[in-house]
């Protein structure tokens, strides 16, 4: 069974005027069919205002289609009932890290998600203990989250919704704001936990460096899925690509303009070990 | 030459337990017309270090030139030194505010004490500069995308046509389209004025495309200073601060271990891709 299933989903908002009268609808998400299995790791892109964070917030229920069916771990988001069991399936990372720490304590605030849960308090501890050594954290325990810099603010935020034990984890561009080390270290941790605790991560991006090693690739323009496959499929597409607004890897790009000027490179590479074996050979024949 | 630093040191919160030497001995020249990259990690003293370029912070010792007059003489005139340098802080559409784009791009000029007419005519031309559509001008700032905002954010300050322009990471957040178009407007900035440009980045790849000099900050020190491919040339040491240089850099380099003669100097796809189709064509 999928983790993650959209079907034709649609959701749409009422557009207001200054005196809050609704003057029409607008269409955020227009038909969108998604298809994730459980610990796949799947990446949207799309470029500011495409659509992909009121997608990512359908698969906690922050937001529920107007229109379709988004099922998480088999259940409806619609569903009233099973909102909590939706929301504790998929545990979600924002944006922002000053946005999203509540405690004073590193620690505190990992534990803030299973208590709301209802976790007996020795169990809080060991999920609290085990999080943060996940994310890499763990001797910050007992510090003030606002002396940590954005990269471990970040790396907090998500031992925070890994103690809650999700199946999946949605990510909405955890490493915009972040440095390039912090941003290393954070799709460190989303790699890492992967393949310890088996999770589903989605992750939403804007640097196409972090979406080269996802099974699947969503680009996402106008509230559509205008694009889909795996990322050697997707970054092989480069003109389609730049028309939505998106970029490719370095590599791919420096193969690109190798092959305009008349190398018989393969489209589609990704890595600069991959552009480099290419080369070489080429240059052997 | 516009602003001169000499032994520049900030120390935050001195004699408190939180104090920090933010800034070392910054000996700094940015000529007019310069378009100069700052990199360095977070907490390396980039943004410490701009902000004393208008003055915003006082250094603790040192002196500041600008064209020559040290600003923190007894009456020196901060306020004109402010039009003179802009800055354009990270996330800058956070300071929009007022009820329309064209008001907000005349407030600067406005604190200036122009004529209202006056206002008028820079805030248009401060609105063309960055490419900002005409239809938009009587919008809300809020109903902007990103990237709209983030034009009329910088459009304000160049409404006070600074001859400096200082821009803190001004891509942050914005999806690769918007990147380049902010930057290639910055770029055509650069060309159709006689202003220099001060670009703080994350983006190694970035700035190599951009800058004609980089400095590399590093715990308060100016580490490196000097063209990108000087700069990019030390990328071990690079590595070494948290930073690295343009991933094209590191393929010329293992083109070269693997046998293949080629310069390693590159930091740009192009000057890539003509250097590996020279080695070929030899």
């Amino acid at each position: 069974m999928e983790m993650v299933q959209a079907k034709e989903l649609i959701y749409e908002y009422e557009k207001r005027d200054e005196e809050g009268n609704v003057i029409g609808m607008s269409r955020a998400i227009d038909g969108v069919d998604l298809d994730v299995l459980p610990g796949q790791f799947v990446a949207i892109l799309g470029h500011n205002g495409s659509g992909k964070s009121t997608l990512a917030k359908q698969i906690n229920a922050i937001l529920v289609p107007s229109g379709g069916t988004m099922w998480v771990d088999g259940r409806d988001t619609r569903d009233p009932d099973e909102l909590w069991n939706v929301r504790q399936s998929a545990g979600m990372v924002f944006q922002n890290p000053d946005n999203q720490i509540i405690g004073t304590v590193v620690e505190e605030d990992v534990g803030f998600g299973p208590e709301n849960l209802g976790v007996p308090t020795d169990e809080i501890w060991t999920r609290v203990e085990e999080s943060l050594k996940a994310v890499g954290m763990i001797e910050y325990r007992s510090h003030s989250p606002n002396k940590l810099s954005g990269g471990q603010k970040q790396r907090v935020a998500i031992a925070g919704v890994i103690a809650m034990e999700p199946k999946c984890i949605v990510l909405d561009e955890p490493t915009a704001m972040l440095d390039p080390n912090g941003r290393k270290d954070v799709i460190r941790t989303v790699q890492e936990l992967r393949k310890k605790k088996q999770v589903t991560v989605i992750l939403i991006t804007h640097y196409m460096e972090e979406v080269i090693d996802a099974d699947r690739v969503y680009v996402m323009d106008h509230g559509r899925v205008v694009m889909d496959g795996t990322p050697r499929e997707i970054f092989s597409r480069v003109e389609e690509l730049k028309q939505y607004g998106m970029d490719v890897p370095q590599a791919t790009m420096l193969a690109e303009e190798l092959r305009k000027r008349g190398l018989d490179l393969p489209r589609g590479i990704l890595h600069s070990e991959e552009l480099v074996e290419h080369i070489m050979a080429l240059k052997k024949r | 030459m516009a602003i001169r630093l000499e032994k520049i040191n900030y120390i935050y919160s001195p004699g408190t337990a939180y104090e920090k030497h933010a800034l070392k001995d910054i000996d700094l020249e940015i000529p007019d017309g310069q378009f100069l990259g700052i990199i360095g990690h977070t907490g390396s003293g980039k943004s410490t270090l701009i902000q004393h370029l208008n003055g915003l912070i006082k250094a603790t010792s040192g002196k500041l030139y600008y064209n020559g007059e040290n600003i923190y003489d007894e009456g020196f005139n901060l306020t004109a030194l402010r039009s003179q340098v802009g800055l354009v802080f990270q996330y800058p559409e956070y300071q929009l505010f007022e009820a329309d784009v064209f008001t907000d791009v005349c407030f600067g000029p406005k604190n200036l004490g122009l004529s209202k007419e006056e206002c008028e005519i820079r805030a248009k031309e401060a609105l063309e500069l960055v490419g900002f559509p005409e239809k938009y001008y009587h919008q809300s700032p809020f109903e902007l995308s990103g990237g709209q905002k983030r034009r009329a954010a910088i459009a304000g300050v160049l409404a006070m046509r600074p001859k400096v322009l200082v821009l803190d990471e001004p891509t942050a957040g914005l999806d690769p389209k918007g990147r380049d178009e902010i930057l290639e407007q910055i770029r055509h900035l650069h060309e159709q004025t006689d202003m220099a440009v001060v670009l703080v980045s994350h983006s190694m790849e970035d700035i190599a495309k951009y800058v004609e000099r980089i400095i590399v900050m590093n715990r308060g020190e100016k580490m490196l200073d000097g063209t990108p491919k000087e700069v990019f040339s030390h990328y071990r040491e690079l590595e070494q601060v948290g930073l690295a240089a343009p991933q094209v850099t590191y393929i010329m380099h293992d083109l070269k271990e693997c046998g293949l003669p080629v310069r390693t100097d590159a930091t740009t796809i192009e000057e890539a891709a003509e250097e590996i189709m020279r080695s070929f064509h030899d």
